[in-house]
């Protein structure tokens, strides 16, 4: 394990700071399971952390939230075809927040590779970083990480519990298991008579668990398939239960103002007005802003918008400008990293057009459909939390420090997400929830969010500068050298959820600008950390989202400067780089009937971004309707390795497509006085019914590792837009979002 | 003084006051959780319910002023009996995280209510008021042409 942790200090990903001193505690800790968090009861075994088997048949504990990527089905689907049940025999439920559920792929991510060109070393190199998320208790919905993680986990636990029923069936008729099979809940005896999985399962849960080899790929019924969501009808007929929705008895609902001076002090209030106003039941001082606990959430709302709040100074720039001056300053500094610098880029080759570009995106909202919202119930020596969340283990110990409780007396309930998108990894609306609660001991407190209060209180997807300077020569690329300045998410969210200061080279900085799959001899990509304290997260996709627009319009700037066609431009630098990544480009080429040329009124632009380990390309068709823009028509393609759900990977690359169009088109956060000045969809708008393009999605199946689908998305929707609307106009989109530039329809 | 509304079919007494919006009545009240609030600015569409058959935003409508039976998505159709719209959205499977589709189905029931065969214009002009963060703006517009086609089939 040396090597692995000189790689991970040197390195770092999420929880560097958390390693420190670490390493050979997280290899002790590796070598042996973690605790079972499923406790079972009289007549339940659990088999392992995954499988509950009982007198009710198959629960799955899902130890990844659904936020909409279908994460429920595909699980269960992962169960199921080892374990031999229906689909519809399967309870899905959400795992309680325990250790168990380390989220094994997203450390993995952390590698020093550029991802594309990962060799089968690194990848097992990847597999045994996993383990080290057991030691860190990182049990995160994120990164895209889902179905990489889940893939041989819910297999091998699937096919565990299967041939462990068998042994028991196997004792109980005194045969070899060898001569027993399985089916829909069954075990088989060889002359035909079935036992059914939960007749067996407390003679199972007195043996060891048996490991066996996974079945082949040629044999999957449920896998590679698409599957029913299991959780539509609920989502269709108002049933499914949203942090919002928990209901208990005797519950209040609260409503909540923290300083929108981001960070800030508060030096006092007078509530005199919300005492008196109606439903009112009580104000809690919450130390860094209010809340009003009442009868009804709107009443609530009302009667903490009179509270009359001394607000202290926000630690940044008052005012966007002044925060794009820090940003760029972080120019000035040595860069944090340069993870890709081959070739020399220090003079241009000779007879080569030089050019150079700069570029600028806004801070950004997630704008989750659903507010942030959670449940408390404090009773003096335990807290229990009910909310939508991609984070609980981390959840469950910021909200025990709050409470001064063990985090064993912390119980975390994670109902469906009304959206997450990165918001929901974050501790805040929990830790306010809990003190919310401690102020009414032994009474469930709802506290909700006002959308404006959770537009103007978000971690922000960090605005960003990128400077480029590329040079082409006989219709090639021959140079690229790219610096990117931002604020370093990765850093401060490091130390928001440990104490511990982040350190070291960011990738996620610079991830989607310095891993892409193109052979150019001359290639330097650097990272500039800014140093400023506005409050920055993870934005679905994350670096990528800012780097897919820079690394994606620069590429379509130097083809048209050297005279060739963008996408054909593309192509032949990445042909012999990355046969997968190719065929996505050739795939949208074909789908789209790209030919370099369009009609007047009518615009196309191409992107491709290799982010979360799938490449994605992307074709944009943009129309010009009596001097209204509208965006027609959309083609992705993608190269998934192993699409596990093809239905489910083509409506997260099409909903990652419509994110970032939103953010493209729209989306921007501005400072007035340390404060946001946006606070409510009116003034952050997004793509609707009429403004949404027709699309069309291929999913390829090339690549030789599973990609992520959640986030892949998001970023070459921006660029492919951008250039598309150089092709109508004649204008270079430099700046998001682009409604401040081009006419777009609203 | 409480305030009488028929929901779903069903009287309730409400003893808040006038001003409190329907969504806030139906959620924190009456204990319909499946009209979500979104925006409160009538900016989102996801608490769309039916008052006498008309799409409306709930968090506009004030106790006090509302002036028929209203309907929620609850009172168009359960998971054991759905109606021909939500099978529609189930059969092209629309949803991604949900939250907005109560909303969007109530809009949309409307729409077809009024107009059986709408076409894509229709569409857009009926549903823009309705976010989706998630994005599945082109399965909704195939669940509702479905909707519409089995509609006229019954």
């Amino acid at each position: 394990m040396a090597s692995v942790g000189k790689i991970l200090r040197r390195t770092f990903l999420i929880g560097s700071a958390a390693i420190v001193g670490g390493v050979a505690f997280g290899a002790y800790y590796v070598s042996r399971p973690a605790a079972n968090p499923l406790k079972p009861g009289e007549g339940q075994a659990a088999l392992n952390p995954f499988v509950l088997i009982d007198q009710n048949g198959v629960t799955l504990f899902a130890p990844r939230a659904e936020m909409g990527q279908g994460v429920k089905t595909t699980w269960a689907a992962l169960i199921a075809e080892e374990l031999d049940v229906g689909l519809d025999q399967i309870t899905v439920l959400h795992g309680p927040a325990a250790a168990a559920y380390y989220n094994s792929a997203m450390l993995g991510e952390g590698l020093p590779n550029k991802g594309y060109d990962i060799s089968d070393f690194q990848h097992n190199l990847g597999e045994a970083l996993g383990v080290l998320g057991k030691a860190l208790h990182l049990q995160v919905t994120g990164g895209s990480t889902s179905m990489k993680d889940g893939f041989e986990r819910m297999r091998q636990a699937g096919a565990s519990a299967r041939e462990t029923l068998k042994r028991a069936a196997a004792l109980r008729l005194g045969v070899e298991p060898s001569e027993l099979g399985t089916a829909s809940g069954h075990v088989i005896a060889p002359n035909g008579d079935k036992f059914a999985y939960s007749d067996l399962a407390v003679d199972a849960a007195g043996l060891e668990p048996v490991e066996v080899p996974l079945r082949d790929p040629s044999k999957w019924r449920y896998l590679g398939q698409t599957q029913p969501r299991l959780d539509m009808v609920e989502k269709v007929t108002g049933t499914a239960e949203f942090g919002v929705d928990v209901r208990l008895p005797g519950m209040k609902f609260a409503a909540v103002r923290m300083n929108p001076k981001l960070g800030g002090a508060m030096h006092g209030y007078d509530d005199s007005t919300a005492q008196s106003m109606p439903g009112v039941e009580k104000i809690v001082d919450l130390g860094t802003g209010v809340a009003v606990i009442a009868n009804n959430t709107w009443l609530a709302n009302q009667a903490v918008e009179a509270i009359d709040v001394d607000w202290g100074d926000a630690p940044y720039p008052p005012e966007t400008d002044g925060i794009f001056a820090k940003i760029a300053e972080a120019f000035d500094d040595s860069a944090n990293s340069t993870m890709r610098d081959v070739g020399d880029v220090s003079v241009t080759p000779d007879g080569a057009t030089e050019i150079t570009a700069e570029y600028q995106v806004p801070y950004l909202a997630h704008a989750t459909m659903e507010p942030m919202n959670a449940t408390a119930l404090y009773t003096g020596d335990a807290l229990e939390l009910w909310c939508g969340n991609q984070a609980p283990t981390l959840i469950r110990f910021r909200a025990a420090n709050t409470a001064n409780l063990d985090t064993e007396a912390v119980q975390i309930h994670t109902t469906y997400l009304g959206g997450g998108f990165g918001r929901r990894g974050e501790l805040d609306f929990s830790e306010i929830a809990t003190k919310v609660a401690m102020a009414m001991p032994g009474t469930p407190v709802q506290t909700t969010w006002s959308r404006e209060e959770d537009m103007r209180h978000d971690y922000y997807r960090p605005g960003a500068i990128a400077r480029m300077r590329g040079a082409v020569q006989d219709g090639k690329a021959v140079l690229v050298d790219g610096k990117v300045a931002a604020q370093s998410c990765t850093q401060q969210a490091v130390t928001r959820y440990t104490g511990m200061p982040g350190a070291g080279p960011d990738k996620v900085l610079v991830e989607g600008f310095f891993n892409q799959p193109y052979a150019v001899p001359n290639y330097r990509m650097s990272g500039h950390i800014a140093k400023l304290d506005v409050p920055v997260g993870f934005w679905r996709s994350v670096g990528n989202s800012h780097n897919g627009f820079f690394h994606e319009t620069f590429m379509d700037e130097m083809a048209h400067a050297a005279g060739h066609d963008p996408l054909e431009f593309r192509l032949e630098l990445m042909k012999s780089e990355h046969a997968p990544s190719a065929g996505c480009l050739e795939a949208v080429r074909e789908m789209s009937g790209w030919t370099g040329q369009t009609p007047d009124g009518f615009g196309r632009g191409v992107a491709f971004t290799y982010s979360f380990g799938t490449p994605v390309a992307q074709v944009i068709e943009v129309v010009d309707e009596g001097g209204t823009i509208r965006i027609n028509k959309a083609w992705i393609a993608c190269d998934m390795g192993l699409a596990l759900d093809p239905e489910n990977v083509k409506a997260q690359m099409f909903g990652g497509m419509m994110y970032g169009l939103s953010a493209a088109c729209y989306g921007e956060i501005t400072f007035a006085e340390g404060e946001v000045e946006q606070y409510n969809f009116p003034d952050y708008d997004a793509i609707r019914m009429h403004s949404a393009p027709q699309v069309e999605v291929r999913v390829l199946e090339t690549n030789r590792h599973m990609g992520g689908a959640g986030e892949p998305g998001t970023p070459p929707s921006m660029p492919a837009l951008g250039n598309a609307l150089f092709d109508l106009t004649g204008e270079r989109a430099r700046k998001l979002p682009l409604n401040q530039q081009f006419d777009l329809l609203i | 003084m409480a305030t009488t509304l028929k929901i779903n079919g069903n009287q309730h007494q409400v003893d808040l006051p006038d001003d409190v919006p329907l969504l806030w009545v139906l959620r924190d009240e009456v204990g319909l959780t499946g009209t979500k609030f979104g925006c409160g600015v009538a900016a989102c569409g996801a608490c769309t319910v039916h008052i006498d058959g008309e799409a409306v935003r709930s968090c506009q409508v004030s106790l006090s002023d509302v002036w028929g039976d209203v309907i929620t998505i609850e009172g168009i159709g359960t998971p054991d009996t759905m109606a021909t719209i939500q099978q529609a959205w189930v059969d092209h499977q629309v949803a991604q995280c949900g939250y907005c589709q109560s909303g969007q189905i109530m809009q949309a029931a409307a729409l077809l209510a009024e107009n059986p065969a709408p076409s894509d214009a229709d569409i857009d002009e009926a549903m823009q008021g309705n976010l989706c963060r998630c994005g599945t703006y082109p399965r909704i517009r195939a669940a509702i042409h479905d909707a519409a086609g089995k509609l006229k089939e019954a």
